[in-house]
């Protein structure tokens, strides 16, 4: 029998698709996110910012998908590159994080969530396509101390207080360069990093639809899922209705509950 | 390996520099064009963003529908730089023939025209994507669509460009009224009805296709000449 | 992954989804059979559209029945639309670097009868939405059509035709799908499958 819940990939089938590969066949795109995605500290905290695009290729394949990801209650990050790939890895790193906040009975430290996602992209060689914005809050002895670092795909890292990345990151860096100051105050800071957002979503095609924004501080954490929608549909006419029978049906079936194919019957023990 | 000492080497072989530029005279500047015909009627839709064929926006105002006659107009989508070229030899031929001939030119004539204008360039061709649409002698809508090098076809309605695979299937959906057993009303749609399809279309590109966006050109040409509507889209 | 071909659409309507799928199996430009739906029935209110490699999709099928039915031993209910869709996602990812050629969809209605559809690439990026999801080898024809002709809280029979009207159009435009459609309309009190009359060219 298979061995189930063993963890880790698999690279049964790697020989397979080279070989698949050789007759000319191409394989499908993976699912990216052109992305942009950006960070900040400000006074109390961190703020992290995402557009909402995700593509396949020239076609926007989720209009309005999530790249804030949770890591634990203090702990945010952003993700860019392989849509699977930053989903996996944040996923795999909060749960590792967890494991370890219930060994510790500590609060994970940001600087913990680094180390294990530096440590598991440069494991990869960089093949983990995931470009990531790291931010959250550390309370030690009552002093709170905010932090914001870029992890690249190789596994390198970066502390910086105004971050960027994804296709986007220069657009969304030249907001950054031309406004950003020390010490800024919550709504100061969310608007910087809307204007941010936004600046990537209208001139770089690989970002769009909306901004979210992730606010992280000492009082905990807001989620504005949505913050701004510059990009609602502008023109839809009327409903395209069709009319009962206008596809031409050649056979209905109605598909019977899997349950009623089995029969309960008492039988009765003979001798 | 037989045939390698065999092989007779009697001038030398070419000196090839170790690197060189390859000489890439096309880039896709992308975006969408559209046109639907009527018995009285042709509606054309382009969008004006153009693209520097990766995820860069070099304009959101480049105008991609260009009047040609009070009857007549080209769309076209590809590379900008010989959409330009391509217009100015349309152009310049169509005023030399009013001049001539004390009238412009016929819609199918244009059509005929621009078909050969391709084919004269069939070995480093025109990288452009064509529509004519106008209406006749007659006033009867009508719809030319082109490859690069000149094929033509007379139709209803098509499209061109990077949003051309979204709103084909609809345009056959909507105004060819295929696979469609109850159909609401006549099977031709009135001048009206194939506006707001055609605006709608070009929203729908503009929401899945990164290529096309920011405005639309909007031009309904019938009996009474050339009209343009421009068109808000998206500028994500 | 284009050689096979194939289409498959999911739409949500007011208390039910429809998905649809082509009938066509290739061997890439030669078609060998027309009857070859892409979409599986994991239970009564959970379905899975898989396209792509059909020996992949076959396989991957295979190994979800194995597992929805340990998960029937083990928990005694049937896997809801979300558990299947971290399942599916996981099994993918898990094949990061040597993956299955295949780009499921699924869709169903959860306990509360609400319905739920999920996409995802070959390598288990998964996609939520409200509306429709679409995977095949002429996806721009889909979303052009879908995203013209949806329209929110359609009840059966709209939802229905609406469904028909967008796999039948751009099957037309996709030379490796076609061959005739399938719809199966998935409803709290029934399930019912239509099958489409289309071009066979």
């Amino acid at each position: 029998m298979e061995n189930l819940n063993r963890g880790g990939f698999t690279f049964d089938l790697c020989k397979r698709n080279d070989l698949i590969e050789k007759t000319g066949l191409k394989m499908k795109g993976f699912l990216k996110t052109g992305t942009t995605i950006v960070g900040v500290v400000y006074k109390d905290g961190v703020v992290l910012g995402a557009d909402t695009r995700a593509t396949e290729g020239p076609i926007v394949a989720d209009k309005n998908c999530e790249k804030i990801h949770y890591i634990a209650d203090n702990i945010y990050c952003c993700g860019a590159g392989t849509a699977a790939d930053t989903e996996n890895t944040t996923n795999l790193i909060s749960s590792k994080l967890k494991l370890h906040q219930l060994a510790t009975g500590k609060q994970p430290r940001v600087i913990t969530a680094l180390t294990m996602l530096k440590q598991m992209l440069f494991k990869y060689q960089g093949h983990v396509s995931a470009a990531l914005i790291l931010g959250g809050v550390d309370v030690i002895g009552g002093v709170v101390t905010p932090s914001l670092f870029t992890i690249h795909p190789h596994g390198s890292t970066d502390q910086l207080p105004y971050v960027t990345m994804g296709s986007g990151s220069l657009a969304a860096m030249a907001i950054f360069e031309a406004f950003y100051k020390k010490d800024m105050t919550k709504l100061e800071a969310m608007t910087l990093v809307a204007d941010a957002i936004k600046s990537g979503i209208f001139n770089d095609l690989g970002s769009g639809s909306n901004v979210d924004v992730t606010v992280i501080s000492q009082e905990g954490v807001e989620i504005h899922r949505g913050y701004e929608k510059p990009n609602e549909r502008k023109y839809r006419s009327n409903p395209y209705n069709f009319k009962k029978g206008t596809a031409p049906v050649l056979s209905t079936s109605t598909l019977e509950p899997l349950g009623s194919r089995i029969i309960i019957e008492d039988v009765t023990m003979e001798g | 390996m037989m045939m390698d000492d065999l092989k007779l080497t009697a001038l030398p072989e070419k000196e090839v520099p170790i690197s060189h530029h390859r000489f890439e005279p096309y880039v896709d500047n992308g975006g969408t064009v559209l046109a639907v015909a009527g018995s009285n009627y042709c509606i054309v839709a382009g969008d004006t963003r153009m693209s520097d064929g990766g995820y860069g926006i070099q304009t959101r105002h480049y105008t991609k529908v260009f009047k040609l006659t009070d009857k007549c107009v080209i769309a076209t989508s590809g590379m900008q730089a010989d959409t330009i070229a391509l217009r100015k030899r349309l152009d310049t031929q169509l005023r030399q023939y009013e001049r001539d001939h004390g009238k412009s030119m016929s819609t199918p004539a244009i059509a005929q025209f621009l078909s050969n204008t391709l084919y004269h360039k069939r070995f480093f061709p025109f990288y452009t994507f064509n529509l004519v649409a106008g209406v006749d002698e007659d006033g009867i809508g009508c719809v030319w669509t082109y490859d690069a090098v000149g094929s033509h076809e007379r139709v209803r309605f098509s499209s061109q460009g990077s949003g051309n695979q979204l709103i084909q299937p609809l345009l056959d959906n909507q105004v060819g009224k295929f696979n469609q057993q109850i159909v609401d009303g006549p099977r031709e749609l009135s001048a009206e009805q194939a506006l707001s399809l055609v605006k709608d279309a070009i929203t729908s590109a503009g929401e899945r296709d990164i290529y096309t966006g920011d405005f639309a050109d909007i031009v309904t040409i019938d009996q009474k000449g050339v009209h343009f509507e421009k068109f808000d889209l998206k500028l994500d | 992954m284009a050689y096979n071909g194939g289409a498959v659409i999911v739409m949500t309507g007011k208390n039910c989804v429809a998905i649809a799928t082509d009938l066509r199996f290739g061997i890439q430009h030669q078609t060998v059979s027309n009857n070859h739906p892409k979409v599986y029935r994991i239970n009564d209110k959970c379905f899975i559209g898989i396209s792509g490699l059909v020996t992949d999709a076959q396989t991957l099928y295979q190994k979800l029945v194995f597992r929805h039915n340990l998960y029937k031993l083990r928990e005694e209910r049937d896997m809801t639309p979300q558990v299947l869709s971290n399942l599916v996602g996981n099994m993918l990812y898990e094949k990061r670097f040597g993956p299955y050629f295949t780009e499921p969809v699924i869709c169903g209605l959860d306990t509360q009868d609400k319905p739920f559809i999920s996409g995802m690439d070959l390598i288990g990026a998964s996609v939520y939405t409200e509306d429709f999801l679409l995977v095949g080898t002429m996806t721009p024809a889909m979303y052009g059509l879908c995203e013209t002709l949806y329209k929110k809280d359609m009840n059966e029979d709209e939802l229905f035709e609406t469904v028909s009207q967008c796999m039948l159009s751009s099957i037309e435009r996709d030379a490796m799908s076609g061959w005739g459609a399938e719809v199966t309309i998935i409803t709290p009190a029934k399930t019912y499958k239509k099958k489409l009359l289309a071009r066979q060219d």
